[in-house]
């Protein structure tokens, strides 16, 4: 039981500041701006004249999304394959990297600052960094391969050229996570299983992997958290047009420029919401777990 | 059992392969920043020689990288400390006192935290430029367009990350320690001030490097609400330097190890504080 009594007036008056200025922030700039976007969603307004001038027109900004918008299934599906492929390759790549590190080898350190070494680089700054090796003309690739590729221009192959520079930076981070989730596992747990025979493959998938499932859930969300708000390398690219539409830039698309739509923008920003909703509910049930007291 | 040999030289070559294949992006970047245009014209990438120092000197001028250099430290210096501290008086109440809604609070802050930026541009844009602020903040009299903005933003972003790791942190604090404090009758900002924020000291070390880091990185804001070239942080002002038709590689080489530099120097000094700073947001405290 923690203290409840003894709060004198002035006391509580700090607490309630206290708690009370970063809520005020958060509600203001996070919050509030997230409930207005779904209630912008449902209406027309180019942004001129005052808050009067918008006209409710339900849900014809989904409808028109839905059906004579063509950036939005491709942007959708981009989405979905950037999920996907970063669940496929570099998040088992970290993962395994993370195992073999995690072993008393020499040099371990030195390893892992190679491949962390792209986390603290900013994704656009990323992307910059990968021209040189996709450039047509002067590239490293085409150099190597002998091909004329364009490889961040051409829409057939842009999204996997920008996914594979993302996995440079995901695959670190990913690394990083489980290392220091494998550290925390009680050293007990592998000794009685190799005692018992058990191979090292089979240690680690049937001891080692459930007991990280908290880790696994941090994974997960931070993977698909990261897939639906790709935006700044492709901006960096071509502002997500010719085979890098995706939802984020497609937001951002509407809204910048001369022709800002803004209930259009809204309801892409929405559906947004909706899809970050469901891991976000996972992610606080995985980190706030426990906390009830 | 000893562990035959084989198997260790076999990971070795593995690991020493794929660290290898993982700084050659970086590396070529450094490489050919260091090398002429006309000379990799020329002679192609795949040569040796033509080695200058004056794609940095050129970058730094035509990116104008002193003065970005600076809107970036308007911008990381303020959010960062306002967000630490922020989130340290609110991680404090949480993890001190027990309310029932105690877990609602922690989850406000850690849910704003991971909602898309890019879903909320719309009412934060329109909202920047209807409110006013004195031309001292900025002189086209509105949030859009300002620092003050843009580390408002990125405080109220950051917020939930920071205040969930220093809640956990916090409480590992002995409930002791703040009883025998209430007896010699220090209230809850002594309590606060002196005793949780001395004892947090390595959680936030570990937050500053990061935050310090995301907040140079960060990208989305910077470009959409500002408009004015000139007050671009660092990280946005690369495009520069690439032309519309023709982009010179070596330059923009240049620019981006300029713009990596101070986040690698963060690093290289402070490795510890980044890596428990990324980690201790996954596992708990």
């Amino acid at each position: 039981m923690r203290t409840r009594r003894r709060l004198t007036l002035r006391d509580r008056m700090v607490v309630t500041l206290m708690i009370g200025v970063p809520l005020v922030f958060v509600i203001l700039l996070v919050w509030l701006p997230a409930l207005s976007s779904v209630a912008l969603s449902f209406s027309r307004w180019e942004g001129f004249g005052g808050l009067g001038s918008i006209d409710w027109i339900g849900f014809e900004n989904y409808k028109n999304i839905a059906t004579i918008y063509p950036p939005f299934w491709p942007a959708i599906w981009h989405n979905l394959i950037w999920v996907g492929f970063l669940f496929l390759i570099p998040t088992p790549l970290g993962m395994f990297l993370a195992v073999l590190l995690d072993k008393e080898i020499r040099g371990s350190r030195l390893y892992q600052t190679a491949f962390y070494l792209p986390v603290i680089l900013s994704l656009a700054l990323t992307g910059f960094i990968w021209q040189l090796i996709y450039s047509r003309d002067q590239g490293l690739l085409n150099a190597l391969l002998g091909t004329q590729v364009d490889w961040y221009g051409d829409p057939n192959v842009n999204l996997w050229s920008v996914l594979v520079a993302t996995a440079w930076k995901h695959t670190g981070y990913i690394m990083l996570i489980y290392l220091a989730g494998l550290k925390a596992v009680d050293p007990g747990l592998r000794e009685a299983a190799r005692v018992d025979g058990a191979s090292e493959p089979r240690t680690f998938f049937s001891i080692v992997f459930p007991v990280l499932r908290p880790i696994n859930l941090i994974v997960l969300v931070i993977t698909i958290i990261e897939s639906l708000r790709a935006f700044d390398i492709v901006w960096i690219v071509n502002k997500g047009r010719n085979g890098l539409e995706v939802i984020a830039a497609l937001v951002a698309q509407n809204i910048i420029g001369e022709a800002s739509r803004i209930g259009f923008g809204s309801a892409l920003a929405t559906i947004m919401l909706l899809i970050s909703s469901v891991y976000v509910v996972v992610h606080l049930r995985a980190t706030t777990r426990g906390d009830d007291r | 059992m000893k562990p035959s040999r084989w198997p260790r030289v076999v990971l070795h070559v593995f690991l020493t392969v794929m660290a290898v294949g993982w700084l050659v992006p970086l590396l070529w970047g450094l490489f050919n920043s260091l090398r002429d245009y006309d000379y990799t014209g020329t002679h192609g990438y795949f040569s040796f020689g033509g080695f200058t120092f004056q794609n940095y000197v050129d970058a730094w001028q035509r990116a104008e990288f002193g003065e970005k250099f600076l809107n970036s430290v308007y911008i990381t210096v303020p959010a960062v400390i306002l967000t630490l501290f922020l989130a340290s008086c609110a991680a404090f109440v949480l993890a001190r006192f027990s309310f029932r809604l105690n877990l609602t609070l922690l989850g406000v802050f850690v849910a704003a935290n991971l909602l898309p930026p890019q879903a909320l541009l719309i009412p934060v844009y329109r909202a920047f430029r209807a409110v006013s602020v004195p031309t001292w903040i900025n002189d086209n009299g509105t949030l859009l367009d300002s620092y003050l903005g843009l580390v408002l933003i990125n405080t109220a972003f950051q917020l939930g990350f920071c205040t969930l790791v220093l809640s956990n942190y916090m409480k590992t604090i002995p409930h002791e320690l703040y009883e025998s404090a209430e007896v010699d009758g220090a209230g809850v900002s002594r309590q606060f001030f002196t005793l949780t924020l001395p004892l947090v000291r390595p959680a936030l070390a570990a937050l500053t490097t990061l935050q310090v880091t995301w907040i140079y990185n960060e990208f989305f804001w910077a470009t959409v609400l500002l408009s004015d070239g000139d007050k671009f942080p660092i990280t946005s002002s690369l495009n520069n330097l690439r032309g519309e038709f023709f982009t010179d590689y070596n330059l923009l080489s240049a620019g981006s190890i300029i713009v990596a530099l101070p986040t690698l120097l963060v690093f290289f000094i402070l490795q510890r504080q980044f890596v428990s700073g990324l980690t201790l947001g996954s596992t708990k405290g």
